[in-house]
């Protein structure tokens, strides 16, 4: 029994060592594309990396409290929470994970958990830009989980389990019976969602960097930058291998699975450089309108049409 | 907040109101050692170099050789130089030009919020005589007075060109371990502040903004 559990453990410490290298290198690449398309050549790839060495190194560190200090704890255990129960390559006993029966919810759960964490880690700093920067950012979590939370309802109903592994297992055999084929009004919603997950233009009103400096994150440095900066490509790189098993056919090997992130992610990245950045209250506002219309379509959908 | 307890460790804040002082640590900063593992060191070292962010604080005209560095032209990006709108963490403040008493006093306080090992980019000829501005009545003439200095890059105004090949001699004395600005702050920390109270009339900061 402990051997077994060992193993589970040693097998997630190496997905987890995959995905964030994963995450941090993507990280670079999508910098190194939007250098281009602004003429520059852009950082090095290791760049992302060397930041975090460089500030772990960092000699001082000042501190505003407990919960300043466990604030990016908090933050960094949702990342590897989220990704503790997500299967990262389908069929693959080592990369499964923790994956179970009902690991849907605990996934959503464990989203949710890291920035509220980092909601009362920044809130003790003291910073008004923090302050400001966790208002928007929870409130555009609150917008945008609705049409998220409405499309995983609209998936669930469609293949009728709540463990994301047979949600995979449902869309192997061609790409047709992908959800994004199957149930494309619920991938739409989602998608939406993803928009303002990923904190990308038009949805970057929480970090913001020409209007509070840099939002939520203002008064972290040294060793807790770190770790921001850890889960947030790992967080990142999590979400993505989520968005890919819901919706888009699940991996059955790292290259699919590099390959089948990247083009999720570029979604993000394309509409994030054509548009500029919506105030907080269009932000609000858009989520609450067509992205849950779009939700509430997806349930009847699922209900009416795929599973009479 | 970092309350020492012995007395001599400990900052008067004279500036400060006596509810003030309570919202103030008035620990005394201590000098840092380097880690005791040379090969850590310059690992650190390295790491440093290759990942400096400069804080975005224009304090005199100079600030503007610093936006092209980002642009298409320049591209500082390629060096691991990155701007960073919080003093908290930066590692590299540029100091553009001259220093008017009222700047020097948001340079301080900025200066001082910056984590260890940090490090202070002269820009242009004001701060390391005064310049065109030598006999201002609001202008400081010797900079290097009031901050630690690691790198003067003289002209008026330099290029961004200079500057970054500043920078890049900056990566290099980073990586000798010859830039330790912080440290020499500190253990002159009385000298650094009498100057700094001399032409800073209205002191109502504390000795030092942790």
């Amino acid at each position: 029994m402990i051997a077994e559990w060992l193993g589970k453990v040693g097998n997630f410490s190496l997905t987890l060592l995959i995905v964030l290298t994963y995450g941090l290198l993507v990280g670079a690449f999508i910098e190194r594309i939007i250098a281009k398309v602004q003429g520059r050549i852009g950082i090095p790839y290791s760049q992302p990396f060397i930041n975090i060495l460089k500030n772990f190194f960092k000699r001082t560190a000042v501190s505003h409290g407990i919960m300043f200090y466990l604030g990016p704890v908090f933050r960094i255990a949702g990342g590897i929470g989220t990704l503790a129960f997500i299967p990262v390559i389908y069929g693959s006993e080592t990369f499964s994970n923790f994956s179970t029966a009902g690991d849907l919810f605990l996934v959503i759960y464990f989203m949710f958990f890291g920035q509220l964490g980092m909601a009362l880690g920044a809130g003790e700093s003291g910073h008004p830009y923090s302050a400001i920067g966790i208002a928007r950012g929870l409130s555009q979590m609150t917008a945008y989980e609705v049409p998220f939370a409405l499309a995983v309802i609209s998936i669930v109903i469609q293949y009728d389990t709540l463990s994301i592994t047979e949600i995979v297992a449902a869309q192997q055999g061609g790409w047709e019976n992908w959800t994004v084929f199957t149930n494309w009004v619920a991938t739409l919603a989602a998608m939406l969602a993803f928009l303002g997950m990923t904190g990308y233009s038009p949805f970057d009103i929480f970090l913001a960097p020409q209007e509070i400096p840099i939002g939520p994150p203002t008064e972290f440095h040294s060793a807790y930058l770190s770790l921001l900066q850890t889960n947030r490509a790992l967080f990142g790189a999590t979400k993505l291998v989520l968005f890919m098993n819901l919706f888009f056919g699940g991996a059955t090997g790292w290259g699919e699975l590099m390959i089948k992130t990247f083009l999720i992610y570029m979604v993000a990245i394309v509409i994030g450089v054509a548009f500029p950045r919506f105030r907080v209250d269009q932000a609000i506002r858009f989520f609450f309108k067509i992205p849950t219309l779009i939700g509430i379509l997806s349930i009847v959908y699922a209900q009416m049409i795929l599973t009479s | 907040m970092i309350k020492s307890l012995s007395t001599e460790d400990t900052l008067e804040n004279a500036g400060l109101t006596e509810e003030e002082q309570l919202l103030f640590s008035n620990a005394r900063p201590k000098p840092y050692e380097p880690y005791p593992i040379k090969a850590v060191e310059d690992f650190a070292n390295w790491a440093r170099a290759n990942s400096l962010w400069i804080l975005a604080f224009g304090t005199g005209c100079g600030a503007i050789e610093l936006r092209p560095l980002m642009t298409a032209r320049f591209d500082a990006n390629r060096f691991g130089v990155a701007g960073r709108p919080t003093p908290r963490q930066s590692s590299v403040f540029v100091i553009g030009g001259y220093a008017s008493v009222k700047t020097l006093k948001r340079i301080i306080r900025s200066y001082e919020q910056m984590q260890g090992p940090k490090f202070v980019i002269a820009l242009g000829i004001c701060p390391v005589n005064g310049g065109m501005y030598f006999d201002s009545y609001n202008t400081i003439n010797q900079f290097d007075q009031y901050i630690p200095v690691d790198l003067y890059i003289t002209g008026c105004m330099p290029r961004p060109e200079v500057l970054v090949a500043g920078i890049m001699e900056l990566q290099k004395m980073i990586k000798q371990g010859r830039c330790d600005g912080a440290n020499r702050y500190i253990e002159n920390f009385d000298w650094y502040k009498a100057n700094q109270k001399k032409v800073i009339k209205k002191w109502d900061m504390p000795d030092y903004n942790w």
